[in-house]
């Protein structure tokens, strides 16, 4: 393993003890704003790091199923999916293995697949898969801030509109850089 | 060959990708109860209408000062909710509702056929004087309407496991609960769950469920 690599794993793997920490877990968990938006995008950066740390012969025989980053991006896709049904938040809170599941699956099922899938797609793919992830960003906001009822049994109805406008402010911000990007950035038009 | 070196890995990729969303729906048709349950409200429904559970055997001391076996009230309809005195949002109005259920299933009640039950989730400020005063002020009509807190704060968390409460402290003093009422057979299971402001619901399925 490259010495970079080292680095990166070891942060990983620091990242995960760190929240896995009975107090961080208090903390990001005692609201729904810090679990969906703090607390997952770092467990899913767990598993982005972790990649660095793929051994070369691995990440040859995934790349031999994973043309254009296909089936890494439909992993965590899918993977997406699951944790976005608001029973899974509370169950987590709830339900020990659940909790389990999400700080293994978020590493390894949405961060790492998207970090080995990521540098194999194309221009087409990447804009496909940025305007889905502002898409998403979007469709949720508007549920969160829309509905009248708590979709989490855990969490309180001002906590769920406050994740609404975070979400709104995370796809506003995806625009912004998307669009910056393609006017003024470097974008690689090619394909891999 | 140039052409092969290309359909094959797009091929192998295909197929790599059945399995993965085959997988992946599983997961979802798992987790959603069969894309049913989406929310964990619809969840403890779903999971009471599937498999009703059975009440456990906890002492409550009621507004009067006495003490009743939840275990005890078997062989009647029970109509429960889950209150906090101090709320005044939803619990108040449910209050009035149980005393209206109280005057229309009146009958039934006489006939001991059906009995109304509302537990607070809140036992520490919750004394009988208080569940006296909530149960006053709402309308009591009598008879047939426990007001009531869990003896032992100990046996609370079983009572709300098993009807699926859930209170969140909202940081005023206050609670924010998945009010609801719940419909408890004479076998003491619990059958249904209702919206609490379901009042007609609740009525007309205990009525259609008494024997005349």
């Amino acid at each position: 393993m490259k010495n970079g690599a080292r680095t990166k794993a070891g942060l990983a793997a620091l990242l995960w003890l760190g929240l896995a920490l009975p107090p961080a877990r208090a903390l990001l968990e005692a609201s729904m704003t810090r679990q969906m938006l703090i607390q997952m995008p770092l467990l899913a950066l767990v598993g982005w790091w972790l990649a660095a740390a793929v051994p070369a012969v691995w990440r040859d025989a995934i790349n031999r199923w994973n043309a254009h980053g296909i089936n890494g991006f439909l992993i965590a896709s899918l993977t997406g999916m699951l944790w976005m049904v608001p029973r899974m938040l509370d169950e987590a809170l709830d339900l020990p293995w659940v909790e389990v599941a999400k700080f293994t699956s978020m590493p390894l099922l949405i961060g790492l697949p998207l970090a080995l899938s990521w540098p194999r797609a194309g221009f087409v793919l990447r804009a496909a898969v940025l305007v889905e992830a502002i898409a998403t960003a979007f469709r949720l906001a508007w549920l969160y801030l829309a509905s009248p009822v708590r979709l989490c049994s855990s969490y309180l109805l001002d906590d769920q509109q406050r994740l609404g406008q975070g979400l709104l402010v995370l796809g506003l911000t995806l625009c912004v850089v998307l669009g910056w990007k393609l006017m003024w950035g470097h974008v690689r038009v090619d394909g891999a | 060959m140039r052409l092969r070196g290309r359909v094959v890995p797009a091929l192998r990729t295909l197929l790599a990708s059945l399995p993965i969303v085959a997988g992946g729906l599983a997961a979802l048709h798992a987790a959603t109860d069969g894309f049913q349950a989406f929310t964990s409200e619809t969840a403890r429904r779903l999971s009471i209408a599937r498999d009703p559970r059975l009440l456990p055997q906890v002492p409550l001391e009621a507004a009067d000062g006495s003490t009743v076996q939840l275990g005890d009230l078997r062989g009647r309809w029970l109509l429960v909710d889950f209150i906090y005195t101090r709320c005044e949002t939803y619990c108040s109005v449910q209050g009035n509702e149980f005393a209206r259920l109280q005057q229309r299933l009146g009958t039934q009640i006489q006939a001991g056929q059906v009995q109304l039950v509302s537990i607070s989730f809140d036992p520490a400020y919750d004394d009988p004087a208080q569940l006296a005063a909530y149960q006053r002020r709402s309308g009591d009509r009598g008879s047939g309407w426990i007001v009531a807190r869990p003896v032992q704060t100990t046996d609370l968390p079983k009572l709300l496991a098993t009807f699926g409460v859930k209170a969140v402290p909202d940081g005023l003093d206050g609670y924010v609960h998945n009010a609801a009422i719940s419909i408890v057979n004479p076998e003491g299971r619990v059958v249904a769950v209702l919206d609490w402001d379901a009042m007609q619901q609740a009525q007309d399925y205990v009525l259609q469920r008494v024997a005349p």
